[in-house]
């Protein structure tokens, strides 16, 4: 099973795999509609923010009408577009807030890892960025550390790239 | 319309009026988008009242339009135009960031604004709707503060009129900083970080309508396309093309502050008076090895990321942060002023971005100072106090907060280097214009033409955007390498950096036109270049300028290099002559430089032609 990995401080703003990951899944570009989402609280700061597969699965728990799923063969969360009722359970459940709603469908967007081939580490290494990549999921409980608010993450970049200077910028 | 949202949001700031605005599909076929089409609905709008038009009233209309191409060719850009109060012509000023991809997103091609809000204001634009906000509580910020207060509160907007959405991704903003609220000529619209529209002076326009910034969040899809199978293949074409580039990728746009002075011996220095070094210590090497934070980074679908994040570490400018800095900004506001060392130039560009001041103009004026400072002619009491010696970071930027507020002499100097120049001809009775390097009220970027290792003798004087290094005259003009191809970029719009192998080949797949380069050289890009070219000579109400007298280099290029290889190397009065005949005839212009009434009529520009006559353009010369 493998897990993306990422690396925020190489995460370049290109927001090439915002574009990957919606042809894929929405036959467009459509930032919004896009599994993964860059946020760029700070300029410079560019945080890619997508489901990091926790191992207890608070979202699937918060669910009122079992509308979400676990694939036994990537550990994707799945999203059940006819069951769910867009209630919102899921977002707030989630430690770091990372399904959104469709922008115009009623249902939350939830990366399912393109059947294991994400499109969105491809285009990331293609480009040698390498802010994403796939690595084996081990046996740890720490892969749910990274379910974080887009301003808890950026705060804690600023910090590594900028030091002392980080406390202007957020 | 494949490409395009369909229609254009006009906010009257003056009567706090939205409307929507929609052009025939001719109308975009003809002039594309961004600069195309800001030319046209420029001449449309104010076209027979131009010469009355002051660039900084309230009767200046500020156009942001995206084009069909934007955000669909690798690395969005938006195109912001008006009346110029540099060059008081229409200057088609491109930036990349994310807003055209949000402003498309929300429904809109682009944005006509009008008038002038009574307060400081700024607006907002998202799916629910579009309002005019009170900005006084920010009006005076620099740039990181002004973007940092719309992020926030943009996002606790949205968050509080759509909680069950999830996170809001922040809204993008284009802004300006106190040279734009002090109506500086020299102001830039800024986005993100170190991202500035900085030729034509925009930012100016933007603080003469009381206007402080835009933002914009919208969660639509592009608009859908003609082809996307074929889009999508031919995006990827560029991208495979990009990842692989040296210069621009592995260097990015910081990799010549070296190269263009040591190589190409067409780099400022100290006010042009020298344009060749051999500084070694100031090579990419040593930008990359000390400043960077960040190597890669980029805008909406970039396959280049040709930015960089850096901070000076060390020393009396620990924790200025900018981007690059790329090389025009290493250039203008470094070497220029003789200052070659990566921390202090760090520092300059980062002042830059927060006064909201274009580095290529202010730098420019700066180095005018430092040299009339040199020659005695400006002194230490003219300068209040302020003693602008060569590599005196201080002076140099004490002198740019000053322009930034316009206080003391910055007030004078916020005017650009050709106005302040003329002022101070009057004053000190020293023809100090002939130190001045400027192209019709313009500055030009950091690439000298004396040794001809890129810009030639018409690059900057023929050029219909005075002073863009990226959009020159050059021979010949029906090909690629010429003002008519950034023209199409700026009216695409996207980068000129990503500029697709086949650019007509992927304009159809957008938009299903089948537009040929014939027709693109032969009519759509000589119609855009004469709406420029004519607006620029009716000009006014400041400023005009005679063709036969302003369609010509500085003084000084037409002096010695004095050092490095191409020492000895000029521009050569005579030939520059023949080669601006020879220019005029190939673009259709007459023996002044005026688009002749047979190519305008040609062209279907009755209405331009019969202006010009009226204007006096044909016959007084």
């Amino acid at each position: 099973m493998s897990w993306i990995g990422i690396d925020y401080a190489k995460c370049s703003g290109c927001r090439l795999c915002e574009i990957a990951c919606s042809i894929k899944h929405e036959g467009k570009i459509w930032p919004e509609a896009s599994r993964i989402r860059v946020f760029m609280l700070v300029p410079g700061l560019e945080i890619p923010h997508f489901c990091v597969q926790c191992h207890d699965h608070p979202c699937i728990e918060s669910c009122p009408v079992n509308a979400l799923s676990v694939n036994e063969n990537t550990g994707a969360i799945l999203v059940d577009r006819e069951t769910c009722v867009a209630c919102g359970d899921c977002i707030e459940a989630c430690p770091g807030r990372i399904p959104h709603m469709h922008p115009i469908e009623n249902y939350p967007l939830i990366c399912d890892l393109c059947g294991g081939e994400p499109e969105c580490v491809k285009i990331c290494t293609k480009g040698h960025w390498n802010a994403l990549f796939l690595i084996e999921k081990g046996e740890t409980h720490q892969f749910r550390l990274y379910a974080r608010k887009p301003k808890e993450v950026t705060k804690d970049i600023a910090i590594g790239l900028f030091g002392e200077k980080s406390e202007e910028l957020i | 319309m494949r490409g395009y949202a369909g229609k254009f949001l006009e906010v009257d700031l003056s009567n706090e009026n939205f409307k929507d605005v929609t052009f025939a599909e001719q109308i975009l076929k003809q002039y594309i988008g961004g600069r195309g089409l800001a030319a046209k609905i420029l001449w449309d709008r104010l076209g027979d009242r131009w010469e009355t038009i002051d660039p900084l009233g309230p009767e200046n209309l500020l156009l942001i339009l995206t084009g069909p191409l934007t955000g669909f060719v690798p690395g969005a850009r938006i195109c912001i135009s008006g009346k110029s109060p540099q060059c008081n012509g229409i200057v088609g000023s491109t930036i990349s960031c994310e807003f055209p991809v949000e402003l498309k997103c929300v429904g809109y091609d682009g944005l006509i604004i009008t008038g002038k809000a009574t307060k400081p204001s700024y607006i907002f634009i998202t799916d629910s709707g579009a309002e005019i906000k009170d900005a006084s509580r920010f009006w005076g910020k620099r740039g990181e503060e002004t973007l940092k207060i719309l992020i926030k509160e943009g996002r606790e907007e949205l968050e509080t009129k759509n909680p069950k959405y999830g996170e809001w991704k922040e809204p993008s903003a284009l802004y300006i900083g106190p040279g734009g609220e002090n109506k500086s000529r020299m102001a830039h619209v800024s986005a993100k970080r170190s991202h500035a529209a900085g030729f034509g002076g925009y930012g100016s326009v933007m603080g003469s309508k009381n206007l402080k910034a835009i933002s914009v969040k919208g969660i639509g899809p592009l608009p859908d396309v003609a082809d996307m199978e074929k889009m999508d293949k031919l995006r990827n074409e560029v991208l495979e093309s990009n990842f692989i580039m040296s210069t621009f990728r592995w260097w990015g746009m910081g990799g010549d502050v070296y190269d263009v002075g040591n190589l190409g011996s067409r780099e400022p220095i100290r006010n042009w008076q020298e344009e060749w070094h051999d500084i070694r210590s100031l090579g990419i090497n040593r930008i990359e090895e000390r400043l960077y934070v960040k190597r890669y980074w980029g805008d909406f679908g970039c396959p280049t990321t040709c930015m960089r994040i850096s901070m000076s570490k060390t020393g009396p400018f620990k924790g200025a942060i900018t981007s690059g800095p790329l090389y025009e900004m290493q250039a203008c506001v470094g070497v220029n002023l003789g200052i070659f060392t990566p921390e202090e130039i760090c520092y300059m560009v980062a002042l830059m971005d927060g006064l909201g001041l274009c580095g290529i103009q202010t730098g420019n004026i700066l180095g005018f100072v430092g040299e009339l400072y040199e020659r005695g002619i400006l002194t230490k009491t003219d300068l209040d106090g302020i003693e602008p010696t060569w590599g005196n970071v201080k002076a140099f930027a004490d002198l740019a907060q000053k322009i930034a507020a316009r206080e003391g002499i910055g007030d004078l100097l916020a005017e650009g280097t050709y106005r302040a120049a003329l002022k101070i001809k009057e004053k000190k009775g020293v023809d100090v214009t002939q130190y001045a390097i400027t192209y019709k009220g313009t500055a030009p970027g950091a690439h000298g033409p004396r040794s001809g290792t890129w810009m030639k003798d018409i690059s900057y004087p023929c050029s219909v955007q005075p002073g863009d290094h990226c959009s020159s005259a050059a021979f010949p003009v029906n090909t690629e390498t010429t003002e008519f191809n950034t023209m199409l970029a700026d009216s695409g719009v996207f980068c000129l950096v990503n500029t697709p192998e086949n650019v007509f080949e992927f304009i159809k797949a957008v938009t299903g036109w089948k537009i040929t380069p014939a027709e693109w050289f032969g009519t759509m890009a000589r119609r855009i270049l004469h709406l420029q070219r004519a607006a620029l000579f009716i000009g006014g109400p400041d400023v005009r300028w005679d063709p036969t007298v302003d369609d010509d280099n500085p003084p000084r290029f037409y002096d010695s290099l004095p050092s490095g290889p191409y020492a000895g190397s000029k521009l050569d009065k005579k030939a520059f002559q023949e080669s601006k005949r020879q220019y005029y005839e190939a673009v259709g212009w007459d023996e002044n430089g005026i688009p002749s009434v047979e190519e305008l009529k040609h062209l279907g520009l009755e209405k331009v032609a019969k202006k010009i006559e009226q204007m006096g353009l044909y016959k007084n010369l």
